[in-house]
């Protein structure tokens, strides 16, 4: 289908089926439980898995590809923002050309700077970008944003106000970001018997653009020029030596996956018209580092496992404090219900980085191959069970 | 047990399947019964506290949270009751609010505008929060304002200092009960020139963003108005830890006033390079060499100790006041945590009674019956003396402390000492003033 091979085929099949199920997945638990705390099906975060889903997915083409470890990606992503924010504020709420325009603009930034970093190999093109990264991130947060040019309002994000020009506004369109008159924020909620599960109109809009996206991906890792980005991850020096220039094949996934980050950098402004400086900074370059490694780097699906993963600890995780820690543990008796809350407290609520890091040094030493690695383990497992074990592999690794 | 797990589960497939199909159709369609966002239905009401938990402000927050916790409790009728006993309107009953009981979220802001936003949402749209109270920044709070706008619910802004809360971002859902740098400079001026004379010359170091900016602006204004001449205004970045190669210029200058417009971390390593450079020691113009820091927290004269000493500043509230308000409150809080609250603490703490009380008084949860309660809304008995709601900007109105680090500290909570209590009338301002223009409150959003 689409020009996929079967495999693909099922593989897309599967994360159209998840996209799209994501609300009743995402809320296992009824909505007055204990439990419901962990539910994770509420719009905004649901969003948020999508859009850094395709941030991961477009980073993984530069990173899983060809190896060349970007620290700068963020600045891709903050540049989408503002260019989707100022199309709000100078077009009109209409998400299509500020989502256009986002990936346009991070597009030739990334051209620019990959052209500069790309020069240089391995740490030194990852500080290259780095430093490209949080200069961008000093200039929108205080160089471009002083009041004689005010381009993105520093530390205050960039927002829409009343008296912007928004010339293409119709007197009836929504006053929030909306797709031809449907607002990202309208939400229809389905009660089924103590569960509540949330459709919302902004989810499902990232959600088609991240299957197109995720689509795009696979076909990219699957071309000859996927194959040529493969083989400059594996021995760049010797292609050079056989005459080929690996320059332009380079810069052009250095290209496009700025312009994943741009087009999530629009997303992101289109479900929430603000745009503020620090998704430039090298946090947030580095989360998705994180991202892609967590999930399984060189894998389609991976980025996006970790995307999911990393958002599902900051925003659930953050959110249980002592008083909830409480609520959970009354049934013990009081001497040991604070000895297990004071046990559990710097795991969870603003220690949630501690969980995060422990479980990312786990996943790194125990599974290289991120959680794609961990799936496969799985299933492996199940297939062979029963099985008897045959203990001489039969396949045999050539040497490099 | 197992059976009827499987069996409830394939029920509860084929309901959901069918109801996914059957609601296919209307799933674009904003379909909600509420009159608006969040309708508390049940026996309780949710409010939101979204204050930084990380990040450089985390100290205020923690501060924030539980004085929050503490109003929560007095409003379901638990503890001494605090400032329900001073406050003036007396609509509250200590049985939560219109017979719900409070009960609250939390979350944590990062004092970074993105992720206190993604914080407000989830708490509106998981938790159902009806009000989002708190944080540590002007750029958070404007950030969260405009989202609470949008999505229909109240917000109060906890500490944001920058003239641009309730000036050129002003939104009608939020409201600021803190003061701001605009009263900062009015207040500070006529002790500045008492104390140190009308003929000043004054060096800015100002921290690179948005609420440095309008800080710098307000006190240089109100300075030059009463004589002083400024020297330089420059910008340090926010980042900084050190600002040796920023204070070694001061001296070459000709200046004899050094003002820091920096807050928290910055402040408290500015301050201290400074003291390092022997600036308090210096005679320039046959003057005393002088420091002032415009915002002050306790927090942050903790942070710089000895060095805090005579240095002036402007404050929003002290627990050191002898009015009814803060004994009540500084009692409630010190026997709760053995510590007297800061003064971003009261804030918080009078926001979530405020919101209390004008959803008793309006007899509704709406964001536009409660908007509608706090404009133009009067009283006294939180602390800060009498104090007005302004419709205009929605800004609050009250006396403004002029402080200064303590020369003879009794104990560790006794760091900064009242200077003067500069009456509202000199920190009053027309809502059309140039350091507030251009914004636009817009009308109020109840959602849905």
């Amino acid at each position: 289908m689409f020009g996929l091979d079967k495999k693909d085929t099922s593989l897309l099949i599967v994360v159209a089926l998840l996209t799209l199920l994501a609300p009743f997945i995402l809320n296992p638990f009824p909505t007055d439980s204990g439990l419901a705390q962990f539910n994770a099906g509420y719009p905004d975060l649901m969003q948020r898995f999508i859009i850094f889903g395709i941030f991961a997915v477009g980073f993984n083409i530069l990173f899983g590809l060809t190896g060349y470890l970007s620290f700068g990606h963020a600045a891709f992503l903050g540049v989408g923002s503002y260019s989707a924010v100022w199309m709000f504020k100078l077009l009109s709420y209409n998400i299509l050309p500020a989502i256009a325009l986002a990936v346009v603009v991070a597009g030739l930034f990334s051209l620019l700077i990959g052209y500069v970093s790309l020069r240089r190999s391995g740490i030194y093109f990852s500080i290259l970008t780095l430093a490209f990264a949080q200069m961008s991130f000093a200039l929108a947060y205080s160089v471009l944003s002083n009041p004689k040019f005010n381009l993105t309002n520093g530390e205050t994000g960039l927002q829409v106000y009343n008296d912007d020009p928004q010339i293409l506004q119709g007197a009836n369109a929504p006053d929030l970001p909306h797709l031809f008159g449907l607002s990202m924020r309208s939400t229809y909620t389905m009660e089924v018997g103590p569960w509540a599960f949330d459709f919302n109109a902004g989810y499902y809009v990232c959600a088609v653009i991240m299957m197109i996206a995720f689509y795009l991906a696979i076909r990219i890792f699957r071309s000859p020029f996927g194959m040529m980005l493969r083989a400059v991850k594996s021995n760049q020096q010797r292609m050079n030596y056989t005459g080929l220039n690996t320059r332009p094949y380079t810069l052009a996934a250095f290209v496009i996956s700025g312009m994943y980050a741009g087009l999530a950098g629009g997303l992101m402004a289109a479900m929430d018209p603000l745009a503020g400086a620090e998704r430039m900074q090298w946090t947030a370059s580095g989360e998705v580092v994180l991202m892609t490694i967590l999930g399984g780097t060189g894998t389609l699906i991976g980025p996006v496992l970790g995307a999911g993963f990393i958002k599902y600890f900051e925003n659930i995780f953050s959110k249980i404090n002592d008083s909830v820690l409480h609520g959970w543990f009354a049934f013990l008796p009081d001497g040991l219900e604070d000895a297990v809350v004071t046990i559990i407290h710097p795991f969870v609520g603003k220690g949630w980085h501690l969980t995060l890091g422990i479980l990312f040094m786990l996943v790194v030493i125990f599974l290289p191959g991120g959680l794609v690695e961990g799936g496969q383990r799985l299933a492996k497992w199940i297939r062979n069970r029963g099985k008897t074990e045959d203990k001489t592999s039969g396949k045999t690794e050539p040497a490099e | 047990m197992t059976k009827s797990d499987v069996t409830r589960r394939g029920v509860l497939k084929t309901g959901a399947v069918a109801g996914a199909g059957v609601a296919l159709p209307t799933i674009f369609t904003a379909s909600s019964a509420a009159a608006y966002t969040n309708e508390p239905t049940g026996g309780s009401v949710t409010l939101g506290f979204n204050v930084p938990q990380t990040g450089p402000y985390a100290e205020e927050g923690n501060d924030e949270l539980l004085a929050q916790q503490l109003a929560v409790e007095h409003l379901n009728g638990e503890g001494d009751g605090g400032c329900l006993n001073t406050f003036t309107s007396k609509a509250l009953k200590g049985n939560g609010i219109l017979g719900k009981k409070v009960e609250f979220v939390t979350g944590d802001t990062q004092t970074k505008s993105d992720a206190a936003r993604a914080s407000a949402k989830s708490m509106i749209e998981k938790d159902g929060a009806i009000m989002i109270n708190g944080g540590s920044s002007s750029g958070v709070a404007v950030a969260v304002q405009g989202l609470c706008q949008e999505a229909g619910v109240i917000f109060m802004a906890g500490l944001t200092h920058a003239n641009d809360t309730t000036g050129k971002d002003k939104k009608a859902n939020g409201f600021r009960h803190f003061f701001n740098a605009y009263m900062s400079g009015a207040a500070l001026a006529p002790v500045l020139a008492a104390e140190m004379g009308k003929e000043r010359r004054a060096y800015h170091l100002t921290a690179d963003y948005n609420w440095g900016w309008t800080q710098e602006e307000s006190i240089v204004a109100s300075t030059e108005a009463m004589g002083w001449e400024t020297v330089n205004t420059v910008k340090t970045p926010l980042a900084s830890t050190d600002f040796s190669s920023y204070i070694a210029p001061v001296l070459n200058s000709g200046a004899d006033v050094l003002v820091l417009n920096h807050y928290g971390g910055n402040m408290v390593n500015s301050l201290t390079n400074a003291i390092q450079f022997g600036l308090l020691d210096k005679v320039v113009n046959n003057k005393d060499f002088k420091i002032v820091v415009p915002l002050y927290s306790e927090l942050m004269a903790a942070g710089a100790g000895e060095n805090i000493k005579g240095v002036l500043g402007s404050m929003n509230w002290n627990w050191q006041l002898q009015d009814e308000g803060t004994k009540a409150f500084v009692k409630s809080f010190g026997e709760k945590y053995g510590k007297p609250p800061s003064n971003s603490a009261q804030t918080c703490y009078a926001q979530v009674l405020l919101y209390a009380d004008a959803c008793e008084r309006a007899g509704t949860f709406n964001p536009c019956g409660v908007v509608e309660a706090l404009e133009g809304f009067e009283f006294d008995g939180l602390g800060n003396g009498p104090t007005l709601y302004r419709a205009d900007d929605h800004q609050c109105f009250k006396d403004v402390l002029v402080v200064r680090g303590a020369l003879n500290p009794t104990n560790a909570y006794d760091t900064l000492e009242i200077v003067e209590k500069t009456p509202v009338e000199q920190v009053t301002y027309a809502p059309d003033h140039p350091m507030f223009a251009g914004g636009d409150l817009g009308k109020c959003n109840p959602g849905a």
